[in-house]
């Protein structure tokens, strides 16, 4: 379209508004008229994210049942907050939950970027390769935690089947032993999400331009040069991308680590927001359960805080 | 006049197909878990459909979530439910938070009276508070925790001498706990027909209610109890006095020698599939799956055998069972009232056996022929006879969880001792009753 067809665009589109309307437009800033197009937007953040962070935060300081919500609630002050920092099982529940979003990242790091590698050389077959490893991801938690129970049974699964054929172990109890639980979730994770890392590694894998590898081999680097020099720098960005998502991820599981272990044997693997859920939906614990609330919240945002800018760093 | 007859029929007709499809109009859902007994009741509701016209709709949820799905939809005013058949420890959350419709005007006008169900059940499904005649259910599916046994294998003459060698007595269901633990070692790894069987099938699952109720079948038979007074909620002492310790030592004992290799997380289905599996030589469950298992192709007939949960200091056993109510939020409480009316009848309550459910009125279970109509039947008068239940506190949820936590991590978690786990249960129920401004 010439310039002078969108003038002449602009001037019907002009004659078209009523004399009015169009006085109060031209009235209005670009930052007036700019606001007034994404207010709605704003309203709604507010009213179904910032207004219940707020509420929660205020009913963090009460002992405000959600099952009893005709009676009358007091302002208890910080001790909701005194009871959840001086309680030892707390600090279970966030031991459980740092286990298991230290290890699931660490391990699906390493095999997520080693995978990546993999598949980002030009072999026959490549793209089924791809699209098979891509299954566990695209299922549903519920699914997967539901079928690895099976998997992991001891005396009929193949979990137990498999390692008994390399030595007789006799049934082996993932989920029912407390030192093999917290690794049976590791596990599980790791098979449905690396992928994940994978498909991201690949993507920054496939953006470096073919001639610095071209340049580095003129250069007689050899594979770990190459990969510590060029591969990994460039993948990084993606790859701490990946590990931001399912950190954040991770932090709050719940479906696939309850259809597994229920939280047991005992408390063994039950993760904050496992404990989070049951203080508020079954206990009813509505303003303690907001205060365990807010405590993750900070812990993630705040976490989250320095690893973005930790990026940015390595990005820049 | 030919014309004034064939118009007063014409009238008829329409009034009647008028009347018929207002009654078929009518429908009201019934709420209870997903399990054997909610199976009869279907049957069973199609007679009132016939009589009434009310149509008869039903949400059953698996136990393991019934109470999270349930409770959640009385807490949130819900209108999916105008009848609920809810666990016997919601009643004083029912009646408390006014889920429950009160009952016994209704009672009192259509003649129905609570001196016509067994006692036991009246007060644990019915009254709140515990007791006193304020009804907010009737008293629907009588339920005990009890035992089952391969009587086959029990039978077995090398079996019986081998274990008379050992143990000097026969082969035979259990009068105490301890006796209990001896034959679940006795069969533990043991091969019989070329196949490993174990023990015994007890509850363990985290999630819901599972160990709670498991654990508390011994605890109640060492003579546990929740407090000093009923309604002082002084517990130091009572629930972690030396026989609760001891019992609850007990229960773990039994799960670390004699339960199938992963049995951490079971209730009643996984106990159900081990047992007719003919994976272990006992198995404790309700009552309420007896009917079912009598009729079952592998362990039904001869195969099986039952107990009433084993005493020790005392003769006593977990109770389960419902009492079905109004809920107070249902627009069509009339017609919910109306199938509790219909359901409250003697000829109904008889169908209701014959058909697999516990009925809790005295002209079924107070028969004389009642205790040889099925081979468990005397056995549920016994255990009915003995039934104690968990906190029926409007808090009871907060109380079971709390339980639920302490007796896992010491039973399959073994973090801890039984002690420890007691005296952490009653810190935790302490706090859940200051909250609730009982202490």
């Amino acid at each position: 379209m010439t310039t002078q067809t969108v003038d002449q665009a602009a001037a019907a589109a002009a004659r078209a508004t009523p004399q009015r309307i169009a006085h109060r437009v031209r009235g209005l800033s670009d930052r007036a008229i700019a606001w007034l197009f994404i207010s709605p937007t704003i309203l709604l953040l507010l009213a179904i994210n910032i207004f219940p962070l707020l509420w929660t935060v205020y009913l963090s300081f009460t002992n405000f049942r959600a099952n009893q919500p005709g009676r009358e609630f007091k302002w208890v002050g910080t001790r909701n907050y005194e009871r959840l920092l001086g309680s030892e099982d707390i600090w279970g529940y966030m031991q459980a939950t740092a286990h298991f979003v230290v290890w699931t990242m660490a391990i699906q790091i390493i095999l997520g970027l080693g995978l990546a590698l993999l598949i980002n050389r030009a072999f026959r077959g490549s793209g089924f390769w791809t699209t098979l490893i891509l299954i566990p991801m695209m299922l549903s938690p519920a699914v997967v935690g539901t079928f690895w129970t099976y998997l992991y049974q001891p005396q009929t699964g193949i979990f137990s089947y498999i390692l008994n054929v390399f030595h007789n172990f006799g049934p082996i109890d993932m989920i029912g032993s407390v030192s093999l639980a917290p690794w049976a979730i590791v596990i599980v994770d790791t098979w449905m999400w690396t992928p994940y890392i994978m498909l991201l590694c690949l993507a920054g894998l496939r953006s470096i331009p073919d001639y610095l590898y071209e340049a580095a081999e003129i250069d007689r680097a050899n594979w770990l040069q190459k990969f510590w020099y060029i591969t990994l720098p460039r993948v990084l960005p993606f790859l701490m991308l990946a590990v931001l998502f399912r950190g954040i991820e991770n932090f709050k599981m719940f479906d696939l680590v309850v259809e597994l272990t229920s939280g047991g044997p005992g408390s063994t693997t039950e993760l904050a927001s496992i404990n989070l859920k049951r203080e508020a939906f079954e206990k009813w614990r509505t303003g303690y359960s907001s205060a365990f609330a807010i405590i993750l919240f900070v812990t993630v945002f705040g976490l989250g805080n320095i690893y973005v800018k930790a990026l940015k760093r390595v990005t820049s | 006049m030919r014309q004034l007859k064939a118009f007063a029929i014409a009238a008829a007709a329409v009034t009647a197909m008028t009347v018929g499809a207002q009654a078929q109009d009518k429908e009201i859902t019934l709420c209870w878990a997903a399990w054997d007994p909610a199976n009869a009741l279907v049957e069973l509701s199609k007679d009132f459909t016939a009589q009434s016209g009310i149509k008869m709709n039903f949400e059953f949820v698996p136990w393991t979530n019934f109470a999270d799905r349930m409770l959640n939809e009385l807490n949130s005013g819900g209108k999916l439910c105008d009848l609920m058949i809810g666990d016997s420890q919601w009643i004083g959350g029912g009646a408390t938070y006014n889920h429950y419709v009160k009952l016994n005007d209704f009672f009192d006008a259509e003649g129905i009276s609570m001196d016509d169900f067994l006692p036991a059940t009246v007060y644990a499904y019915s009254t709140w508070p515990k007791g006193t005649p304020n009804y907010y259910a009737l008293p629907a599916m009588g339920d005990a925790l009890g035992w089952v046994y391969r009587k086959d294998w029990f039978a077995r003459p090398e079996l019986q001498a081998e274990f008379k060698d050992k143990h000097g007595r026969d082969l035979a269901p259990p009068k105490n706990w301890i006796e209990l633990k001896e034959i679940a070692e006795f069969f533990q790894g043991r091969d019989i027909d070329g196949k490993t069987v174990y023990g015994a099938a007890i509850f363990t699952e985290r999630g819901s209610e599972g160990i709670t109720m498991g654990a508390t079948s011994a605890l109640y038979s060492w003579g546990f109890d929740y407090e000093k007074e009923p309604g002082s909620y002084d517990m130091a002492g009572v629930v972690n006095s030396p026989e609760a310790v001891e019992a609850l030592e007990f229960y773990k004992s039994i799960y670390d020698c004699c339960t199938p290799p992963g049995y951490s997380d079971s209730y009643m289905v996984a106990n159900l599939d081990a047992y007719k599996s003919g994976q272990v030589a006992m198995m404790m469950n309700w009552f309420a799956f007896w009917p079912g298992l009598a009729k079952d192709e592998a362990v039904g007939g001869d195969v099986t055998g039952y107990f009433v949960n084993p005493g020790q200091n005392v003769e006593a056993s977990t109770l389960g069972g419902q009492g079905i109510s109004v809920v107070a939020y249902s627009d069509k409480q009339a017609e919910a009232l109306e199938y509790i009316k219909w359901f409250a009848q003697e000829g109904v309550q008889k169908k209701w056996w014959s058909l697999g459910g516990y009925s809790c009125h005295k002209a079924v279970s107070g028969a004389p022929d009642f205790a040889d109509s099925a081979p468990f039947a005397a056995d549920f008068l016994v255990a009915m006879n003995g039934v104690k239940d968990f906190w029926q506190e409007p808090t009871y949820a907060e109380l079971l969880q709390s339980m639920q936590k302490r007796v896992h991590d010491y039973v399959v978690a073994e973090k801890g001792t039984a002690q420890e786990a007691l005296d952490k249960m009653i810190d935790d129920w302490t706090i859940t009753f200051e909250d609730d401004g009982k202490l």
